[in-house]
């Protein structure tokens, strides 16, 4: 059974913009990038839009769906009372390219500055071998479809852009530590994801994990055990001393 | 307001946010507890008096170790003689630091009190931002000390639990709803305690190699699954233990009588 629905909708660019007000007929079981889809195909056939494959999978049609971000694509219009205003905007953390496509290359250029999985040497038969339990482990970070939700919604940059030059963000800091939990990563990320990524600027107020439409704990799983490996490394002199009774190295030591 | 979502570049809408949902209740809820919470406690803790009806002893003054403790409640002596003020206070550092730096609380109050910001997608109101990385902030990364000695004080609080199962003469095999109730008390304080995110991480969270310590991943795996209701221990243990308190307060100023099961 279809009906109409209250759309505000922003549109404009890096120069200005404002929230236009349009009434796009929907379908029953449809979600908010098809009624986005209908007025571009009805009403205003230039809004920009990105998106792909419309399955929660690409990661591609973020946006802010009455002021939450989320994945336009997983956004049920059942969700909402017919009767509702919904309002879709751009991701407000990244500059607006138009309408609801943002400039997400800040996320790129961050993970240009983790330093690539660096393996063990193989085995004598010249294979590497993980066992299941330390493979599990890092599985759940895989997940990840780089939306971007979660850096859109932290408020260390969100709130504050002076800070993007020294926070990587949520995304970035599960890959430090996917990389770092890695049995057979060489690198010692610890010094690096608490410096030069900013882990402590993080305070852990869980809004990456609110968001992340895989449902990947940031916080408690990535975020937080990072946070305690840089404790170990950095604030702990009991972990400190232990090191150094056993004479291991950093990395040897777990 | 900081000039996070209206800064250049960014698309222009105004107000802190989009958001039409009841965004506020959870920080406000949050802020009334805690700082009723702030109040009961801290009138109890600097009281100094009406913590304990034999057998029981309030935890906020378990241990109590100073020569000002009220007959009979020293059951580890009392070392500290030159403590003048509320025996409270010399216990009390530990399990506040404990909650102070545990990372489930951090998230609570930096929301509800410092509206760091207050909800997701909810512009914060400060014009500068440095998270965890100066004074004092940084000190959140003594937390595994704090939890240290919460484990130490949550044994104590589990002695003091045994001496619940006394009555008011010291005589053994009785139980009354003081010792229920410290028995939920220590039950939701020991899940609270054991899945902290830095048990969690001395258990087995730091290694690489799971493969290479099955005990300790093992144990990993069961603090993992406690973790994942680290808020909610923490909350029911906060009323756990102010009812607690205040069963005891309630006994000892004859405000009501031990109900006796046996």
């Amino acid at each position: 059974m279809g009906y109409d629905l209250n759309l505000r909708v922003w549109r404009g660019d890096s120069s200005g913009g404002e929230l236009g007000d349009y009434t796009v007929e929907v379908e029953e079981g449809e979600v908010v990038l098809d009624a986005i889809h209908r007025l571009q195909a009805t009403q205003t056939g230039d809004l920009a839009v990105r998106w792909n494959c419309k399955a929660g999978k690409c990661g591609s049609c973020s946006a802010e769906v009455n002021g939450r971000p989320r994945l336009m694509c997983m956004t049920r219009l059942a969700d909402f009372d017919e009767a509702e205003t919904i309002t879709v905007t751009p991701m407000r953390s990244f500059p607006v390219i138009r309408d609801l496509v943002t400039d997400v290359s800040f996320n790129y250029e961050k993970a240009k500055q983790v330093p690539a999985f660096a393996p063990t040497p193989r085995d004598a038969d010249g294979k590497r071998r993980m066992q299941q339990a330390d493979v599990e482990r890092g599985q759940e970070f895989r997940k990840c479809i780089e939306c971007f939700l979660c850096q859109n919604t932290c408020h260390v940059v969100r709130d504050h852009e002076e800070n993007k030059p020294a926070f990587a963000g949520p995304r970035l800091f599960l890959r430090y530590a996917e990389l770092d939990m890695h049995p057979l990563d060489t690198n010692d990320r610890r010094k690096l994801s608490q410096e030069a990524a900013g882990l402590g600027m993080c305070n852990i107020t869980k809004c990456c994990s609110e968001v992340c439409p895989e449902n990947i704990k940031i916080t408690d799983n990535a975020i937080i055990p990072m946070k305690e490996r840089v404790a170990d490394r950095k604030y702990d002199p009991l972990v400190w001393l232990g090191s150094k009774i056993r004479r291991r190295t950093d990395r040897e030591e777990v | 307001m900081s000039t996070g979502v209206s800064s250049h570049g960014r698309a222009e809408v105004s107000g802190r946010t989009q958001r039409q949902d009841n965004w506020w209740l959870a920080p406000l809820t949050t802020f009334v507890v805690f700082s009723a919470f702030v109040v009961y406690a801290s009138w109890r803790a600097f009281a100094g008096e009406f913590y304990y009806s034999s057998p029981y002893l309030s935890p906020f003054y378990s241990p109590c170790l100073t020569t000002n403790c009220v007959e009979g409640s020293s059951d580890f002596g009392q070392p500290f003689s030159w403590w003048q003020l509320s025996p409270a206070l010399i216990i009390l550092i530990f399990p506040l630091g404990f909650r102070m730096t545990c990372y489930y609380y951090r998230k609570a109050y930096y929301r509800a009190f410092w509206l760091s910001p207050p909800a997701c997608a909810v512009a914060e109101p400060h014009a500068k931002y440095t998270g965890e990385t100066r004074l004092p902030l940084i000190l959140q990364n003594l937390h595994r000390y704090f939890w240290y000695a919460a484990v130490l004080v949550a044994a104590v609080l589990t002695f003091d639990l045994v001496l619940a199962f006394r009555d008011e003469d010291k005589e053994w095999g009785h139980a009354g709803l003081g010792t229920l109730l410290m028995l939920i008390n220590v039950v939701y304080i020991w899940l609270y305690t054991l899945s902290c995110h830095s048990c969690r991480h001395a258990v087995g969270g730091r290694l690489r190699h799971f493969s290479k310590h099955p005990v300790r991943y093992r144990a990993w795996t069961f603090v993992s699954r406690l973790n994942a209701k680290h808020a909610r221990y923490a909350w029911v243990s906060l009323f756990s233990v102010a009812l607690v308190d205040f069963y005891v307060y309630l006994l000892a100023t004859g405000t009501i009588t031990d109900l006796r099961f046996f």
